[in-house]
C-alpha cells in the first residue's frame, strides 16, 4: 500500500469547508467578564448565568486561502488611544479603516462576506446555541498537589500523618532521578483556559450582552474570547 | 454591584411583595407542577431570615406541621410565587431566628408588634 490511507468521515481542514450553506458558521467574538448573577427560566428554575460584555468587534483582517493558505477572520477589541499603540499596528489598521483596538484575535470565518472594516457583534449567537469560552483563569498562587493536580492526599485520622503530601515521586537507583513532567506543587492558576459547551442563555444585541451559562475562566472585567461551535456538523 | 448586572437583573425583580421580615407570619401562595397540571400551594409559618440581595434573595419560612418543624427556603424573585400575605407582625430582637428550632410550645412563640394610629 502506498500513500496516505483516507480515512472516512475525515473532518474537512479548514481551508477545505464548504462555509457557503452556512454549516460550517464558526465565528467567534471577544468580550469583557461582567459578573455572574442567576435567572428565572419560565417553568421558575433558577440559572445561574455569568454576563460578558462584547462590544461590536471590528473586522481588522481578512485572511484568504490565496494570501494566507487559510480561511480566518482577524478581529480587534475594546477602542484604545491612537498614541498608544504604535506604528506598525496603526499602518494595520488603517489598511482596513477600523478604529484603534487594544487587543487582536483571530476566529474562523463567519458565515456570510466578511471584509475590513466590518463589525462583528453578539447578535450572531441565539439563545440556546453552545459556545466555548476562552480566558485566562484566576492566578491561585503557590499550590499543593491536592488542588493543583487533584491529588487524593492521605486519611486526615485513623494515625496517619501525611494528609496533602504528595508522597513518592519516583524509584530508586532506576532511573535514579525524576521523571520529567511529574506533578508537582508549584504555582497554580493563571494559565489559559477553554470552558466548552456554554449554553447561550440569552442575547441583548443593542446593549451588546451575552449572558450564558454557568461560569467562565477569570476574574470581574477579564478579557474571554467567545466562539461559536460548529452548527450542523460533528466536529 | 456592577450596574450592568444590576440591569440584566432588573427584569425579574419583583416589587409587588409586601414588606416582611424576620418574625413576621406569612402565607406564600406557590404554584406547583404535577405532570401537565399546574396548582397553588399555600405554605404558612414564620420567617425566621431573610438573606442575600438583588435576585438571589431568599427567605426561610418555619411552620409546625403535625408535630414535626418543616422549613421552606424561598427565592424571593420567582415567577412561581402566585402573591405573599402578611398574616401577622412579629416583635423580635434578631434578624435570624433560628433559635426557633430549640424551642418548643410555648416557648416558641412570636410576640405580636402592635401598631398604633
Amino acid at each position: 500500500m502506498t500513500g496516505r490511507p483516507e480515512f472516512k468521515n475525515a473532518r474537512p481542514s479548514a481551508g477545505e469547508r464548504d462555509f457557503s450553506d452556512g454549516k460550517w458558521s464558526m465565528s467567534g467574538i471577544m468580550a469583557r467578564k461582567v459578573g455572574m448573577t442567576r435567572i428565572f427560566s419560565d417553568d421558575g428554575k433558577v440559572i445561574p448565568v455569568t454576563v460578558l460584555e462584547a462590544k461590536p468587534n471590528p473586522v481588522t483582517q481578512v485572511k484568504t486561502i490565496e494570501n494566507d493558505g487559510y480561511r480566518a477572520v482577524q478581529i480587534g477589541y475594546r477602542n484604545q488611544k491612537k498614541q498608544r499603540l504604535n506604528k506598525p499596528i496603526l499602518g494595520h489598521l488603517e489598511k482596513s479603516g477600523a478604529p484603534p483596538v487594544a487587543r487582536f484575535c483571530e476566529v474562523p470565518m463567519p458565515s456570510g462576506e466578511v471584509k475590513p472594516g466590518d463589525f462583528l457583534d453578539v447578535s450572531m449567537f441565539t439563545p440556546g446555541e453552545k459556545v466555548d469560552v476562552t480566558g485566562v483563569s484566576k492566578g491561585k498562587g503557590f499550590q499543593g498537589v491536592v488542588k493543583r493536580h487533584g491529588f487524593s492526599g492521605g486519611d486526615t485520622t485513623h494515625g496517619c500523618k501525611s494528609h496533602r503530601v504528595p508522597g513518592s515521586i519516583g524509584q530508586c537507583a532506576t532511573p535514579s532521578r525524576v521523571w520529567k513532567n511529574k506533578k508537582m506543587p508549584g504555582r497554580d492558576g493563571g494559565r489559559k483556559v477553554t470552558v466548552r459547551n456554554l449554553e447561550v442563555v440569552k442575547v441583548d444585541a443593542e446593549k451588546n450582552l451575552l449572558i450564558l451559562k454557568g461560569a467562565v475562566p477569570g476574574s470581574r472585567n477579564g478579557f474571554l474570547l467567545v466562539k461559536k461551535r460548529g452548527s450542523g456538523g460533528e466536529r | 454591584m456592577d450596574e450592568v448586572i444590576k440591569k440584566v437583573e432588573e427584569v425579574q425583580i419583583r416589587s409587588d411583595h409586601p414588606e416582611f421580615k424576620a418574625g413576621d407570619t406569612v402565607k406564600v401562595h406557590f404554584q406547583v407542577k404535577e405532570g401537565e397540571k399546574v396548582r397553588t400551594q399555600v405554605f404558612q409559618g414564620v420567617v425566621i431570615s431573610r438573606r442575600g440581595g438583588g435576585i438571589s434573595e431568599t427567605f426561610t419560612v418555619r411552620k409546625i406541621s403535625g408535630g414535626v418543624s418543616v422549613e421552606r427556603i424561598f427565592p424571593f424573585h420567582t415567577p412561581l410565587i402566585e402573591k405573599i400575605e402578611v398574616v401577622r407582625i412579629g416583635k423580635v430582637r434578631r434578624s435570624k431566628l433560628f433559635y426557633l428550632r430549640n424551642k418548643t410550645g410555648k416557648a416558641a412563640r412570636i410576640k405580636e408588634k402592635k401598631t398604633y394610629g
